[in-house]
């Protein structure tokens, strides 16, 4: 199987805090895969750096081969006409309609004619549903309708790989549905390459092909969404189940209650 | 120590953030404009900052010059010298008063925005989402938005110096009588376009430019939650404020300080 | 927002600061003097100069003829120099002409008075650069007081 984006040894830190210890993921070609770890980890972190947003302190990432870090600024900007993210909170421009956001991206990279670009709006609204919300604006759409917008934008320009972040935050479980059917729908259908930066557990077991769980600055576990449910590390298990307290701990690390209590230093 | 360290630490924060404005701006001008894809944008931001700020200019451009021509006239008419009231209103609002206080709305009413706009476009994840789709935002985000400052204005302190001696004329000649012909024709003898309007019109290009690139900056480098852009907005209009009256007094020196 | 009414607004404005513009530029404005329309340049040599400045009027009996263009010094004499930029509407002043610093009204601001002398045959006009010699310097108050305290001891 191809690879289509590959990381090897990354370390990244931020304001010196270390988010990622030599880690190492592969992202083949026409699949779907997760990345998943509790919140704060840097999830979204690991999608900036694929998109040359970030540079990694060491360590490679390689998209269809070619190393994104070492890139030039307009040679960025070319592979990233291939890939795709869709925000945390949409991101869809507030000053434009729901119709001018999807066509943005083909007014500004394609020289195509104005009705050739309301046949793909068009057509990329009716696949996420919202055909009829062309005329509105961001605002007033809800939070799950955004999302889809944000999607069709996403996937006006046709890309290979796609990036979710969060794409199942916050959302209420009918819109989850959709969305988790859409997502699949689309993969599908475009043969899309797909990561999944999430930590909602069930959604995520039904639509990936591959799972990466990171947690404590590493990879803890990796498989399919079957071997991930085996696992018997039991890191991965306390976050499948979604245990309180286990080798993620509870607390934040501190000294002793009892200490800061008497005033033992 | 600590103090020393303190100075220090902020000395170069502040040198750092300098630079990144400075960076912002040769991304956003410098390096390789769009013209033609930009000049829509442009206009539409002129509209924003520029035409929506014509109300306020206008009114408190009429305002200004009816109260210099009421105070005016009360010490004037001392002296028997209300002839001089023409003078007196059209040299200060061309050389101070129109620049500086132009200025000073326009940061309150535009730049404020401009930072409120940029921030919360960072803050809903815009900007990056514009790079990820490959186009620069300096470029589609900020550059528009600094044309627009910087042309609009200018404008609207010729708007103002103009609306102000109008004002100056309804105070001045209609109501108080003084006579219509001196107030034009004395006006007309002490004014020169070199040395006035001229000066004026470069020390609003100045303040222009400064109000929207600290604008812009201070939006681009919020912090992008609402505490973050609530302190930039606070200080996009304290930072321009105090530099327009600083350069104001800069420019005024080299301009008419020395004959 | 229809980028229509955008544009009509844009317009409006950019029509609105042309009037703006126009206003200065016809109404406020000094016309005619204010910058290098055409013109001949006189110098003239005073003792002081008082008060006067650069850009202050040169009239012919009330009728604003020209500008000072500027004042220097003579290094020779140590003299004031000034040169007086005259309107090309305005020639063939004799070379008998003087001129003085007057000041207008008690408190106003100085100028320079240009008496055009008798043109009679044999005296030819003033012409770029030439020197006025006749001039009357400005009047200083100190020393018309001190005159008249003089006078009285006398």
């Amino acid at each position: 199987m191809e690879n289509l984006l590959e990381i090897d040894n990354l370390t990244f830190s931020r304001s010196g805090r270390v988010l990622y210890d030599d880690i190492s993921l592969r992202i083949v070609k026409g699949k779907t895969t997760a990345i998943m770890g509790p919140s704060g980890i840097g999830k979204t972190t690991m999608l900036r750096l694929i998109g040359g947003q970030l540079k990694p302190d060491s360590g490679d990432i390689r998209f269809k081969g070619e190393s994104i870090q070492d890139m030039s600024r307009n040679r960025l900007f070319t592979v990233r006409r291939q890939m795709s993210m869709l925000f945390q909170s949409g991101a869809l421009f507030t000053d434009m309609t729901v119709y001018d956001n999807i066509a943005f991206p083909l007014r500004e990279h394609t020289k195509l004619s104005e009705s050739v670009i309301k046949t793909i709006v068009l057509l990329k609204l009716q696949a996420v549903g919202l055909r009829g919300a062309a005329h509105l604006m961001p605002a007033e759409l809800s939070g799950g309708m955004a999302r889809r917008a944000a999607l069709a934008r996403a996937i006006a320009l046709d890309p290979e790989l796609i990036m979710y972040d969060e794409p199942f935050g916050g959302q209420d479980p009918i819109s989850m549905g959709v969305l988790v059917k859409l997502i699949k729908a689309l993969n599908d259908a475009l043969q899309l390459t797909s990561i999944v930066v999430t930590h909602d557990v069930t959604e995520v077991l039904t639509i990936a092909d591959y799972i990466y769980i990171l947690a404590e600055k590493k990879v803890i576990g990796s498989g399919t969404p079957e071997q991930i449910k085996q696992s018997d590390s039991p890191l991965v298990q306390q976050f499948l189940n979604g245990e309180a307290d286990g080798p993620v701990p509870f607390h934040y690390p501190a000294d002793k209650l009892e200490n800061a209590f008497l005033g033992v230093k | 120590m600590q103090w020393l360290a303190d100075i220090g630490h902020n000395t170069i924060d502040t040198v750092r953030s300098f630079g990144r404005a400075f960076l912002m701006l040769v991304g956003a001008i410098i390096a390789k404009p769009q013209l033609i894809k930009n000049t829509p944008l442009t206009i539409k931001q002129i509209y924003v900052v520029g035409v929506q700020s014509l109300l306020i200019i206008i009114v408190s451009g009429l305002f200004i010059g009816m109260v210099m021509a009421l105070q005016g006239y009360t010490i004037l008419v001392d002296y028997g010298a209300e002839g001089s009231l023409g003078p007196m209103v059209a040299l200060s609002l061309l050389r101070e008063l129109g620049p500086v206080v132009t200025a000073l709305l326009f940061a309150g009413r535009a730049g404020s925005a401009l930072t409120a706009e940029i921030g919360l476009m960072k803050a809903t994840e815009q900007l990056s989402s514009l790079e990820m789709m490959a186009v620069d935002p300096l470029r589609r985000v900020v550059a528009p938005r600094l044309w627009a400052g910087i042309i609009s204005m200018p404008m609207l302190a010729l708007i103002f110096s103009a609306v102000g001696i109008l004002g100056g004329h309804i105070v001045g000649v209609d109501w108080l009588g003084v006579d219509a012909g001196s107030y034009w024709s004395i006006m007309q003898s002490s004014v020169d376009w070199d040395k006035d309007i001229v000066n004026g019109i470069i020390k609003t290009f100045v303040f222009a430019f400064v109000i929207t690139w600290i604008a812009i900056f201070k939006g681009y480098d919020s912090i992008p939650t609402s505490e973050g852009i609530s302190k930039a907005t606070t200080e996009t209009v304290v930072f321009s404020s105090l530099a327009v009256l600083g350069l104001d007094f800069i420019l005024t020196a080299l301009m008419f300080g020395i004959e | 927002m229809s980028s229509r009414k955008v544009e009509i607004m844009v317009g409006l404005f950019v029509v609105l600061t042309i009037a703006a513009g126009l206003l200065l530029a016809l109404k406020v404005v000094n016309q005619g003097m204010s910058s290098n329309t055409d013109s001949y340049t006189l110098y003239a040599k005073f003792d002081n100069i008082g008060g006067l400045k650069a850009r202050s009027a040169v009239k012919v009996g009330g009728v604003t003829v020209g500008r000072v263009d500027s004042i220097s010094l003579d290094p020779d004499g140590y003299t004031p120099v000034v040169a007086l930029k005259i309107s090309q509407k305005y020639t063939k002043f004799p070379e008998t002409s003087s001129v003085s610093i007057l000041t207008s009204g008690l408190l106003g601001e100085q100028y320079v008075g240009f008496q055009p002398g008798f043109s009679i045959d044999g005296i030819a006009d003033l012409a770029e650069g030439d020197y006025i010699s006749d001039t009357k310097s400005a009047l200083v108050l100190e020393d018309l007081i001190g005159q008249f305290l003089f006078s009285k001891n006398d």
